[in-house]
């Protein structure tokens, strides 16, 4: 579905349903470089389950016109700018990767529009590699493969799909093709230049999920682990053996795991 | 600091696509011989069937065995994913069927395997699909015969059976400024000797029968997507960016950018015409691809020796392989094809009809039969058999004379098989004398 935000087009996957202002909302955020579709049987499984959902694009990604934004905060800004364009007053948001510091941020910035978050992928301080950035800085091949071989566990390409027939590779590779020029490396500098986790952290009171891929190479468990302990409270799901790309690699393990978070205390 | 690295191709060709069994620790790639999967409740079959979680239904749609293929070809092409069907026919037929409606249009090259001919000039027509047939070698000709209503551009990587290569960067760039998506048989060339989206295909299909499977024992066909086309952008695939009603009013590229033809060719081709493939013939190509990287530099040194043995016969009036200085499109085989120009080719042998008949009856190692890229080699009379179909005129067209005999080379002793030729060659110009 369209939205208008900042006077642009801004996409939200919705499950093709009608928003319904008396169902409860989440708002999935995609990780750099990526897009709705990230969340894609997610989304999908809480469109037909009483939920209004906005699998968002973020600005610059999928189906959202640009520019892409440049840090943490103007993207949480973004979402909620979003969430008033949808006329959504509360929702449960759910943040993979950059879109977990997003909704991070969003939650501390506006408790009040924010019943719950669930963080997948997600550690703090998200540091960033400098050939990986330098090399998307560049838009090089070598950014899309670290990009790609980094951000699924070791095992995937010796394994199978649990989606048949799709090669996860492959399919990372063709959504980092699809992207303007400079749309990676502004999300990838954005996320390591994020510095205000633990003060965000600190001032949620709402239910905080954190979902751990165990062969996570992007954001290790240990980081994420250490980054827990920042929160008043968070539950913390291990999913073996997933790597950063949990939605994919673990999808159904992914799904169960908001279903139980977010199927209890979302109110519309 | 080093980037981290892909796995090779070769490593790729054993284990993509396949999770050693957890139940049993099977190594090899069990056979899945079930028709339907049965689901923990009806929220979980609700969920499968709405494409809520990922799995199987039913083996018409999705297999665990035939999954493995699918993936593994996928990864040895660069693509985002694969749909493994009952052969390279239905590949083709699937991805025409997923593409366009009656009324549309494709542009093919003219040197193509007889029975893709068939279904494009003959069969598809009957159902509102023309198709416009133009010599690949000059790849302006593909432009000159679009039309508004043409949906796709189509050619295979080596013609059959004139070996023409196709200049997939140049014909890529023609479909894509139009708007439209480039298809290739990569039958001839396997992921082993080129990689066509690297060159800028969109789509591509194997035979699967042939060198992927490389043994002779299983039909098959295997359509892969790159996932680089963007559908909704060219604005001319309604199938594709508009919501389905037979599948819930599913927008596909909605659901997915680069998933979107695999989904709809997938949740409606299969389902609908059911050109599926068997697990067992999943299983047995598998066993062929895991030793594609050996194979195929094999099938190469072996041809390079049977075509100079042939171009130094005085049996022979040509041979019609790209590595040769003599073939018209040496230049670009060597760009596109370095390490080969595949295991099939054809020669013209002097004598016309009658010596070649003479000469295919000699032959003790090379079989007589209508296939090709098995480990073991191969000879046919393309007027007489893949092309009989075809008219004179459409034959010349192709490249096929009356004296143009095929050849599949295998994997034998490659003193083996020249010695074979020549003995045939000799009895055909014993038969010139007698003559």
């Amino acid at each position: 579905m369209d939205f208008a935000v900042d006077g642009r087009k801004a996409f939200a996957y919705t499950a093709a349903h009608a928003i319904d202002a008396a169902k409860p909302t989440i708002a999935f955020v995609h990780g750099a470089g990526l897009d709705h579709s990230w969340f894609g049987l997610q989304s999908r499984y809480f469109g037909y389950h009483g939920f209004n959902v906005l699998a968002v694009d973020l600005p610059g990604h999928g189906r959202s016109e640009g520019p892409p934004l440049e840090s943490v905060e103007a993207m949480a800004e973004w979402v909620v700018r979003l969430l008033d364009a949808a006329k959504i007053d509360r929702a449960a948001l759910v943040g993979h990767s950059m879109g977990a510091l997003t909704v991070l941020e969003c939650a501390a910035r506006h408790p009040g529009r924010v019943t719950r978050i669930a963080l997948l992928g997600m550690a703090y301080p998200m540091k960033v590699s400098e050939a990986f950035l330098e090399a998307a800085r560049r838009n090089e091949q070598a950014a899309y493969d670290m990009d790609t071989i980094w951000g699924h566990a070791p095992q995937v390409p010796l394994g199978a799909n649990p989606n048949p027939g799709m090669w996860m590779y492959g399919d990372n590779l063709a959504r980092l093709a699809r992207l303007a020029p400079n749309v990676l490396y502004t999300g990838l500098k954005a996320c390591n230049d994020y510095a205000g986790g633990e003060a965000s952290a600190a001032k949620l009171d709402c239910p905080v999920l954190f979902l751990v891929g165990s062969r996570d190479l992007m954001t290790p468990p240990r980081v994420a682990a250490a980054f827990v302990k920042a929160f008043k409270s968070a539950q913390t799901v291990l999913l073996p053996p997933s790597g950063h790309s949990l939605m994919a690699e673990a999808p159904d393990a992914t799904l169960d795991a908001l279903i139980d978070f977010l199927s209890t205390g979302t109110t519309p | 600091m080093p980037g981290p690295k892909y796995p090779g191709f070769d490593t790729l060709a054993l284990h993509a696509g396949h999770t050693p069994d957890a139940t049993f620790g099977a190594r090899a790639v069990p056979i899945y011989a079930t028709t339907s999967y049965v689901f923990r409740d009806s929220e979980h079959a609700a969920s499968l069937f709405n494409m809520e979680r990922a799995g199987h239904v039913y083996s018409r749609i999705s297999n665990p065995t035939v999954a493995v293929l699918e993936e593994r070809v996928a990864a040895l092409e660069g693509g985002v994913g694969a749909i493994a069907t009952a052969s390279g026919q239905a590949a083709l037929h699937l991805a025409v069927a997923t593409l366009m409606d009656a009324g549309s249009h494709i542009v093919a090259s003219n040197s193509l395997y007889g029975g893709s001919h068939n279904l494009l000039g003959y069969t598809l027509r009957r159902f509102g699909i023309e198709t416009t047939f133009v010599d690949p070698r000059e790849p302006e000709n593909f432009r000159r015969a679009l039309r508004d209503n043409t949906r796709l551009v189509f050619g295979e990587t080596l013609g059959n059976p004139g070996l023409d290569v196709l200049d997939i960067p140049a014909v890529a760039a023609i479909a894509h400024n139009a708007g439209l998506p480039l298809l290739v048989d990569s039958t001839f060339t396997t992921p082993w000797l080129m990689k066509p989206f690297a060159h800028g295909a969109d789509l591509l299909y194997h035979s699967a029968t042939k060198f992927l499977g490389g043994h002779g024992v299983a039909i098959g066909g295997v359509l892969v997507d790159s996932g680089r086309f963007d559908w909704e952008t060219s604005g001319k695939f309604p199938q594709l960016t508009e919501p389905y009603a037979g599948f819930h009013g599913m927008d596909f590229e909605e659901e997915s950018g680069t998933r979107a033809f695999l989904l709809r060719a997938r949740r409606e081709g299969l389902r609908d015409f059911g050109a599926c493939m068997a697990p067992m013939t999943a299983f047995q190509i598998l066993q062929g691809i895991e030793t594609l990287h050996l194979r195929m530099p094999r099938h190469i040194e072996n041809t390079r020796k049977v075509v100079a043995f042939l171009a130094a016969h005085e049996m022979v009036d040509s041979v019609g392989y790209p590595e040769l200085p003599t073939h018209p499109d040496h230049a670009l085989a060597g760009r596109l094809l370095p390490r080969g120009a595949g295991a099939v080719f054809s020669f013209d042998m002097k004598g016309g009809r009658e010596a070649g008949r003479r000469f295919i009856e000699s032959l003790r190692v090379f079989s007589h039969l209508a296939n090709v890229g098995d480990a073991k080699s191969l000879v046919i009379h393309p007027a007489s058999t893949t092309h009989y179909r075809m008219s004179d005129a459409d034959l010349e067209k192709a490249g096929i004379g009356p004296g143009t005999v095929r050849l599949s080379v295998g994997l034998e002793d490659a003193d083996d098989l020249t010695e074979d030729l020549g003995r045939a060659l000799a009895a055909a110009k014993r038969g010139l004398k007698a003559g």
